[in-house]
């Protein structure tokens, strides 16, 4: 019996294991081996093995030994054959601006010779072979564990001594941008939550033809690409557009008083809110469908007002819908990347786009992993603070 | 007449293509078969220089060899190079870069190296060593030419008094209207620091300078509401045509083409203008090497290189190629006033550090970032 038992498990397992394998392959790995990246960093350990070593037992602070600078000047040569010293000297510069040419012209000038003092010959190449700073950068960027990607992600970084100190603030980006992200996302959310329960009420409360109807209409832009969507807005919303054309037309604009709605941080909220709003109708509508409207009927017949009946006997029952409708737009919006890409300008960019930035432009990745690290925690840290207050547990998505 | 005859194709035809494509393309994967037309690939920046580019080598160097060639166009950096070559999956085999990149590139292995006394040596038989001007070759180029952001304007914009020198670009008290430039720090930076009083020959040295930097940024600071950024050099002709602003920053050849071949009144503000070159490069591992370094071979020329200065107001980079432009091509137009290197549009003029800018590059991007966000 037990055995039998025990077969069927496994076979039921065994259903799920394409499933399994797909996400694995396809989610976990590239997610686990992105995140590794924003803390693992061995690249420049990997191509300067021998001159890390002789670094680790100098002091910091007097010009190292002769034979660490023939062991550098070694390794550059060695890589520059390979052609891999330009790689090398970019993840360099990102902790020491500089380092790159300071590395390159090195390398091309111990090409062919073979120096009598390779720290006179390194020296000579660029002058910064003689500061214990550089060497101290170097053996920075040859941690293979390192949190600098963080502290790059946080405005942070390190001053000469190796402290922890905050940018100045024309250098700081990520978290003004972070606290940027947060607040649209609230605003986009109370936005939704504003808009979709009337809609959701008038859902649930309608002739089902009626109801059928306007169910249609939430769902039809629902399933329209997210590209036409937010494209059609550049089209309604531009200096020259749709909604500018009619106000000029109607004479409540002047033709050169036209609104900028689009290319900036009102055309993110407008956007975002159309495309979002499905998500917060959808869990509303679901949850006002099962409250019956003789709740309603009895509070008045028992003497409530409106205000009164809706406030204590309407809202409270559509809170679960009210509660997961908001999640889900606050959570959707806090990581959205194309449409603030798109209509967000210079104003409306949000911290998905820097991510993006960093992936596809700087290549910087290990920087583009700490900020994703970063989002997922924070996005984390909400869920675990709603369900505090909330309870996820009482959520209803459908 | 054409679009009947698109409507009437069945979309059967369509599925029969997309197979055919579908095992053609599986098929050219195979070792050992080969198809019958050959080509290549070829990266360049779109718009009308693309098109000088179609004209002046693409087109002759098929006649020439039978080797057909595809044109793709990009907004330069090397991100997309870097993605093909490091997964082995490279499908560009030339690409045209602005300098430092194609330096940067070159270091980090993902250009093939081109020994430059293996290119064409002037008509004279000058190495091609000494034919180009100094430090206008990188371990990876072919080809070249000279190329210059200037700012323009339409003078639909500015019936009175016009814009003449870089000061003019960021005084919006005489001159009132949104400007365009380029979303990078590049050029406008130094654009920034030579309208502050700053000489062309010490740019560089206050750039290096923390305070220095604070003074660019501080200065773009009195513009920066009024700028629409632009990103393909093909955008700030047509912005200015529109009048969607009343100057842009741009590549001289592009407002070139547009005052010659468009007859837009547009003018070009040659004070200040930041001159650049660029170079061809084939990237490392193409499956088509062959075909590219005789391309990139027949690109080096000296008269190939003089051909894009017949479409296009760009100059080459060798000595030799300098006799070489004359009219342009299709409107018989004048080159030499036209070219960035002419003696009286040199008169207040910087040229590119791309050294300082592969050192720099990203730091200030990141500071560009913030300052674009605040």
């Amino acid at each position: 019996m037990a055995q039998s038992l025990r077969g069927a498990r496994i076979r039921a397992a065994a259903l799920t294991l394409p499933l399994v394998i797909f996400i694995t392959v396809t989610f976990f790995v590239p997610l686990g081996s992105m995140l590794t990246r924003s803390f693992h960093s061995p690249q420049v350990a990997d191509a300067l093995p021998r001159t890390l070593a002789l670094l680790e037992d100098w002091d910091g602070q007097s010009g190292p030994q002769e034979e660490t600078f023939r062991t550098l000047g070694e390794e550059f040569r060695s890589l520059a054959k390979q052609r891999k010293l330009g790689g090398v000297a970019t993840r360099i510069n990102r902790l020491e601006s500089g380092m790159r040419s300071t590395i390159l012209k090195t390398a091309r000038k111990l090409r062919r010779d073979q120096p009598e003092s390779w720290r006179e010959a390194m020296v000579a190449a660029d002058e910064a072979w003689g500061e214990a700073g550089t060497w101290r950068a170097l053996r920075r960027a040859g941690e293979r564990f390192t949190l600098q990607h963080y502290l790059n992600a946080l405005d942070l970084d390190r001053d000469d001594a190796g402290r922890i100190v905050t940018q100045p603030p024309e250098r700081r980006i990520y978290l003004p941008l972070l606290w940027r992200t947060l607040v649209v996302s609230l605003a986009i959310t109370v936005i939704c939550l504003v808009l979709g329960y009337p809609v959701a009420y008038l859902i649930a409360n309608s002739s089902p033809a009626r109801s059928n109807l306007l169910l249609l209409l939430v769902l039809l832009p629902f399933w329209t690409s997210l590209l036409v969507r937010t494209t059609s807005w550049i089209v309604l919303l531009q200096n020259q557009g749709v909604v500018n054309d009619l106000l000029v037309a109607i004479g409540i604009l002047g033709d050169d008083g036209r609104i900028a709605m689009v290319y900036n941080m009102t055309g993110t909220l407008i956007a975002m809110t159309q495309i979002l709003l499905p998500f917060m109708i959808l869990p509303l509508f679901a949850v006002m469908r099962t409250v019956s409207p003789q709740h309603l009927r009895a509070a008045s017949s028992l003497g409530a007002t409106f205000r009164q009946g809706f406030l204590r006997v309407y809202w409270p029952q559509t809170l679960p819908g009210v509660a997961a409708g908001s999640l889900l737009v606050f959570i959707l919006s806090i990581g959205y990347y194309i449409t603030p890409a798109l209509v967000g300008g210079r104003t409306g960019q949000l911290i998905s786009n820097m991510i993006a930035y960093h992936m596809q432009q700087s290549l910087n990745w290990g920087l583009a992993a700490a900020l994703g690290v970063i989002l997922l925690a924070t996005v984390g840290l909400f869920y675990f603070v709603y369900d505090r207050l909330v309870g996820i547990e009482g959520m209803r998505f459908s | 007449m054409k679009k009947n005859q698109a409507k009437r194709r069945s979309p059967r035809y369509g599925v029969v293509g997309w197979t055919a494509g579908a095992v053609l393309a599986c098929l050219t994967g195979l070792p050992g078969v080969t198809m019958g037309a050959e080509s290549i690939t070829v990266v360049s920046w779109g718009g009308s220089y693309a098109r000088a580019w179609e004209k002046a080598i693409l087109e002759p160097f098929t006649a020439e060899t039978g080797v057909e060639v595809r044109l793709e166009s990009f907004n330069g950096g090397l991100a997309q190079v870097r993605a093909q070559v490091e997964t082995g999956n490279v499908h560009w085999d030339i690409v045209d870069l602005e300098f430092a990149d194609l330096a940067r590139g070159c270091d980090e292995g993902l250009f093939e190296f081109v020994d430059i006394d293996q290119l064409p040596p002037a008509p004279d038989g000058t190495l091609a060593r000494v034919d180009y001007f100094d430090g206008t070759y990188s371990d990876c180029g072919g080809g070249g030419i000279f190329y210059s952001t200037i700012y323009a304007y339409n003078t639909k914009s500015f019936p009175g008094e016009k814009p003449s020198t870089i000061e003019d670009y960021f005084d919006l008290g005489k001159f009132p209207g949104r400007r365009g430039m380029r979303r990078t720090p590049g050029v406008n930076l130094e654009f920034a620091l030579m309208a502050d009083g700053v000489p062309p020959g010490e740019v560089y040295e206050v750039l290096d300078t923390p305070e220095g930097l604070d003074r660019a940024f501080r200065k773009l600071d009195t513009i920066k509401d009024h700028i629409v950024w632009w990103e393909a050099g093909a955008q700030p002709p047509q912005m200015l045509a529109d009048q969607e602003v009343v100057m842009s920053t741009a590549y001289n050849g592009r407002i070139f083409n547009a005052q010659v071949i468009e007859n837009q009144p547009l003018v070009i503000v040659w004070d200040g203008q930041v001159l650049d070159y660029g170079q061809i490069a084939i990237v490392t591992g193409t499956p088509n090497m062959e075909l590219s370094r005789e391309f990139l071979q027949y690109a080096s020329r000296v008269e190939s290189m003089a051909a894009i200065g017949r479409y296009i107001a760009y100059s080459p980079t060798r000595h030799s190629g300098v006799d070489l432009f004359t009219t342009h091509a299709e409107t018989g137009v004048e080159m030499r006033p036209h070219m960035p290197s002419a003696p009286e549009n040199l008169k207040r003029a910087l040229r590119n550090d791309w050294e300082w800018w592969s050192d720099n590059a990203e730091e200030v991007h990141e500071r560009f970032s913030a300052w674009l966000n605040r």
